[in-house]
């Protein structure tokens, strides 16, 4: 009974987390500056969690599997290498590197 | 939807397939853990429904299952979870009018579907990425947590699928666009860097909120930004500024 209160609000706040914006913006006419401040808020937050996801776990550092498959995924990303690519070296560079018993 | 599927071309509902499938395995992996954690399945279901949120609902179990109180759960989870509420402002032009669409787009706000919103530069092409992507990994995740919990922990590591390293690349491959915006690049460099700094000592969640500081570097407090030149460029340079206003 306590998890299923639990799971209840954390997904009622997670909601409202995820709906504040939409609702805010709609009352609100923003400028253009301010219209370029939130997207590139938006894209600091998903850079901070690549960052965080590579590099941490458990506030630690992650090993080096985890980070060199980021790492090529986003080389050759930045190459314009196909979607399918990047994701397929991403993952294949993190447990190939596993396998050889990097952790 | 009938406007979303003419917009979308083949190259994207294939990349965002691919996103789905990963998130599928990754669900998988949520679900045979909690049940083998000692959960029965339709909290891990329950949760995947309301909540929708990976990284939220893995912190949730793990601390429960180790003994946690379920209020410091819910705590952390929302702690995770509060890089929503710029996410909210970023994309909430595209949910569409309308009572039903607004609350069914904003439940499916997360990393993903906001980054392929983002990669996109043209406004309807933004909002079929956010929609198709949304409604794809809803569905591939819910059905993933089911399956994974019913066929015990044969995935419940993703990390040996190197899954735990695709899913930042997808995110990273999605944002290399906005980043070639020397301003964007700036604030998301000393935002990663006060992440990165914080990230051993605060709590998951904090870090990446506190990125938000880099904005704060690149844009100033509403001077305006020191000139690059002597004003000889100026006029191409205003207009090259207008240009990339759509740009992130």
């Amino acid at each position: 009974m306590t998890l299923v209160v639990a799971t209840l609000v954390l997904g009622v706040g997670t909601f409202a987390f995820r709906f504040a914006g939409p609702v805010l913006r709609a009352r609100v006419e923003l400028s253009e500056r301010a219209e370029k401040l939130m997207a590139t808020s938006a894209v600091v937050l998903l850079g901070a969690l690549v960052a965080t996801q590579a590099l941490i776990v458990e506030q630690e550092f992650a090993g080096f599997a985890r980070p060199a498959g980021v790492l090529v995924g986003g080389v050759l990303a930045w190459r314009k290498a196909p979607f399918i690519v990047v994701v397929l070296a991403a993952a294949g560079t993190g447990a190939g590197l596993r396998l050889l018993g990097v952790p | 939807m009938r406007s979303i599927r003419r917009t979308l071309d083949r190259e994207l509902v294939r990349d965002i397939g691919l996103v789905c499938l990963a998130g599928a395995v990754v669900a998988a992996s949520f679900g045979a853990i909690a049940v083998s954690s000692g959960f029965p399945l339709w909290l891990p279901m329950l949760m995947s429904l309301l909540v929708f949120a990976g990284a939220a609902q893995f912190l949730f179990v793990g601390i429960v299952a180790s003994g946690g109180n379920p209020a410091a759960a819910v705590l952390a989870g929302l702690l995770v979870n509060a890089r929503h509420i710029p996410f909210g402002f970023a994309v909430g032009e595209l949910l569409g009018t309308g009572w039903a669409r607004r609350v069914a787009g904003t439940h499916l706000m997360v990393d993903e579907t906001v980054a392929f919103a983002l990669a996109e530069r043209e406004g309807e092409r933004r909002r079929a990425a956010y929609w198709t992507c949304g409604i794809g990994l809803f569905l591939c995740w819910n059905v993933g947590v089911v399956v994974g919990g019913l066929g015990g922990t044969a995935i419940s590591d993703p990390a040996a699928l190197g899954l735990d390293a695709a899913f930042p690349a997808v995110l990273l491959a999605l944002l290399l666009p906005s980043l070639r915006d020397p301003a964007a690049l700036r604030a998301t460099l000393v935002g990663v860097a006060i992440a990165l700094a914080t990230a051993p000592f605060l709590p998951p969640g904090l870090p990446v909120l506190l990125a938000l500081g880099g904005v704060l570097t690149a844009f100033g407090t509403g001077g305006k930004r020191p000139r690059r030149n002597d004003g000889v460029n100026d006029k191409a340079d205003s207009a090259d500024r207008t240009d990339r206003g759509t740009l992130c």
